[in-house]
């Protein structure tokens, strides 16, 4: 048994870490010009999160033995205003327990990979503060007990996003990434917010499992208004439509932060949050609803659009926010269950398919647009095996592990009945089959298209530090689909003291969910061979769409990503800049402005009026407070 | 009989002496000397009611008001001379540095 104030250790090793590595990187600035030690700022911030997991582990078997599967820790208290109280505590609960392990694992994984590409870069030892500070965020974020903390892991993981995703600050670009993702996750974050603040209006308790007990205290519409603004916060963090336009620019930060916001942290936060206060969800039914719908209408967008998308990176952006759809989907209908299984194996498969990424372009020199790649199979082999087997798990080909929580998540859908959920679930399947494939084709097959010698003679396959978390992800992708297997699901056992039980509406035959599974595997197998047959046996296809009058619309909308981005510079954008140029820039200049500076003009005509009462003479003075002593006097004696 | 009223009259007189001691003379020893008058004016209050209540404790406050008036004449001759040694004047309308 490990005591359970430990529990701090989780979070505060990355924290400590951060701090270390963040002041070391302040010796070197542009002055200094001071030489970082790499192997020193590597092995704090590797051994930080990896000693984290460690401890997550021991946490993990000892809540295995416990009857109650619940381990609680009250640090200290936190805020304490009148009937507020926040305690500063964690909790680690089954799902917690998955969460903290999941991050620490694949959050080691990503700092070691970090090494060998990071090398050499001006910001190293501020990239792994920050770093650092991430996996800090995201712990206490499933580790928080009660909302206002979780907020703290809430608002760190969206600042560390920022930091991260800007991290190359110098180019403008990527710069403005970082801000788009801070400002549009600012936006959900306010919808949280308010969710929170309600939640305390009406039950006067943030604390997630009071709030469990006390959900019965709140009538239907509160609660379907709460969860509808805490899913807002949801669909910033975790990039569902309409607020999905920040993730695929997160790519603007160096590779494995994307692997690292894509797969561990970041993103998963908001389908965490649903699924610990799956109670509160289950309440109503119209959000539930409405999680569902813009769960599957984001998996299906998404799909289109990284089916045309030129740059390896984006296409793997888009599939994630299309696979976080699933998960929406998944949690929407009700099977939370199926949605966190889809959100552990997702993590594992995402982060191997960016990494993989990483490592491609590490190798062709930061080119990221794939159709100047192609044929890197034979120069490295061990990336493309284990993004082969990232692509094969992310498309549902069994046995890895993408093929048991999708087709969970789609039997789930079927059995709730809404057949067309089921079948636009299945096509985007279809089609997430075929853009994984069509990447992997393009890159990996075929002949190199770059002509630029310098690139192509540099073409290797990556070091050692980079390979190792590749193979480790592999293999983790490989296996851990096992765990939920249907019928005997060691995961769903294992999360079952936390999820709300639901009423089992349908039964089928177990023939037809057998059937299903065959059907959806073949659907997956189309997707292949259909991305095989378009990209590298006929491999024109790009110019015959283009050609073709009747589909050239369509490709340019999927190529365009829906133009969404365009709405909201047509819609939003730019009526708020011009409202900013020209309307509220008068009221500024004119208005606010000439109050301030006219109140520090009052002043100095004032100075000005009674400067000359100081004339320095003591006996002007003290003929002033003889006065002021009459006035007093006279005052007290009428 | 001296009544209560005269010593009060008297303290009031020698207070507004010092007062107006402090407002027009120009020379520092002589505005010195004006408070130090106030002050004992003061004194003649406190004791005078002393008496008039049967009650120490304004006497006991006289004693006090004595120390810290010697403190204060301590202090005060030994900024007047610092003063002298610097301006070489004692005219206080020559010291107007803190001029707005």
């Amino acid at each position: 048994m490990i005591d359970s104030k430990f529990l701090l250790l989780i979070p505060l090793l990355p924290l400590i870490g951060s701090i270390i590595s963040g002041l070391y990187s302040l010796l070197n600035s542009e002055k200094t010009n001071y030489k970082i030690n790499e192997n020193l700022v590597s092995f704090i911030s590797c051994a930080t999160p990896i000693i984290s997991f460690l401890i997550s582990l021991m946490f993990f078997l000892s809540l295995n033995n416990l009857e109650e599967k619940l381990i609680t820790y009250n640090f200290y208290n936190w805020i304490s205003s009148g009937y507020l109280n926040v305690d500063f505590e964690l909790m680690l609960d089954p799902l917690s327990s998955m969460m903290t392990i999941v991050i620490t694992f694949i959050g080691s994984l990503i700092h070691i990979y970090s090494i060998s590409y990071m090398h050499n870069d001006r910001g190293f030892a501020r990239y792994f503060s920050y770093l650092n500070l991430f996996t800090f965020s995201m712990l206490i974020l499933v580790l928080a007990k009660n909302l206002p903390l979780m907020f703290l892991g809430w608002e760190g993981v969206g600042l560390c996003s920022y930091l991260l995703i800007g991290f190359w600050f110098q180019d403008k670009e990527k710069a403005i990434a970082g801000n788009k993702a801070f400002i549009t996750n600012r936006i959900g974050d306010l919808g949280f917010l308010i969710g929170i603040f309600l939640i305390f209006w009406q039950i006067g308790t943030l604390d997630f499992i009071d709030i469990n007990q006390k959900v019965s205290e709140m009538n239907l519409e509160i609660i379907t208004l709460i969860t509808l603004l805490l899913f807002v916060g949801a669909m910033g963090k975790s990039a569902q439509i309409p607020l999905h336009v920040w993730l695929p620019d997160a790519m603007a930060g160096p590779t494995p932060v994307s692997a690292l916001i894509h797969a561990a942290t970041m993103v998963t936060a908001g389908i965490y949050m649903i699924v610990r206060l799956n109670v509160l969800y289950s309440l109503s039914p119209f959000t539930l609803s409405i999680v569902a719908s813009i769960g599957l209408f984001t998996a299906f967008f998404a799909a289109t659009v990284a089916i045309t998308q030129d740059d390896i990176k984006k296409v793997l952006a888009y599939s994630t926010v299309s696979q976080l759809g699933y998960m929406f989907l998944g949690v929407g209908i009700g099977a939370y269950t199926a949605g966190t299984f889809h959100l552990f194996t997702h993590a594992f498969f995402k982060a191997l398919l960016f990494l993989g990424s990483g490592s491609v372009i590490h190798a062709m020199s930061n080119e990221q647009n794939i159709w100047k790649m192609g044929g890197l199979f034979s120069k490295m082999k061990i990336t493309a095996i284990t993004f082969c087997i990232g692509t094969l798990a992310i498309s549902g080909i069994p046995p890895f592990a993408g093929f048991f929580s999708k087709d969970e998540i789609l039997w789930k859908v079927f059995e709730s009945g809404n057949i067309l959920f089921y079948i636009i679930a299945l096509f985007t399947s279809f089609l997430t089959a075929f853009y994984m494939s069509r990447l992997f084709f393009v890159v990996f097959f075929g002949n190199l298209r770059i002509k630029d010698e310098n690139i192509i003679s540099h073409i290797h396959e990556s070091p050692i530090f980079m390979i190792i978390p590749l193979i480790i992800l592999a293999v983790f992708s490989t296996i851990v689909g096992f765990l939920g297997i249907p019928h005997s699901s060691l995961f769903e056992s294992w999360l079952s003291p936390i999820i709300v039980k639901q009423n089992e509406i349908q039964h089928y035959q177990n023939s037809m969910e057998i059937v299903l599974m065959f059907i959806s595997v073949l659907i997956a197998i189309l997707g292949i061979s259909s991305a095989y047959y378009f990209y590298v046996v006929k491999n024109n296809i790009v110019e015959n769409l283009y050609n073709n009058p009747k589909l050239k619309p369509i490709y340019k909308m999927s190529y365009n990503k829906w133009y969404f981005d365009e709405v909201y510079r047509d819609i939003i954008i730019k009526p708020l800049y011009f409202i900013s140029n020209n309307i509220l820039f008068v009221i500024d200049k004119y208005l606010i402005d000439g109050f301030v500076n006219g109140i520090s003009k009052l002043y100095s005509a004032m100075s000005y009026a009674f400067r000359d009462i100081q004339s320095g003479i003591v006996r002007h003075y003290a003929y002033f407070m003889i006065f002021g002593m009459f006035i007093i006097f006279l005052i007290s004696i009428f | 009989m001296i009544s209560t009223q005269d010593y009060l009259i008297v303290s009031a007189i020698l207070f507004f002496i010092g007062v107006l001691g402090v407002l027009t003379r120009k020379n520092l020893f002589i505005i010195f000397m004006s408070i130090e008058l106030m002050l004992n004016s003061v004194n003649l209050t406190f004791v005078t009611f002393s008496r008039f209540f049967e009650d120490l404790t304004g006497q006991a406050i006289v004693f006090l008001v004595i120390a810290v008036a010697a403190a204060e004449a301590a202090i005060g001759l030994s900024i007047v001379i610092l003063i002298f040694k610097n301006k070489e004047s004692l005219n206080i309308d020559d010291f107007n540095i803190m001029k707005g």
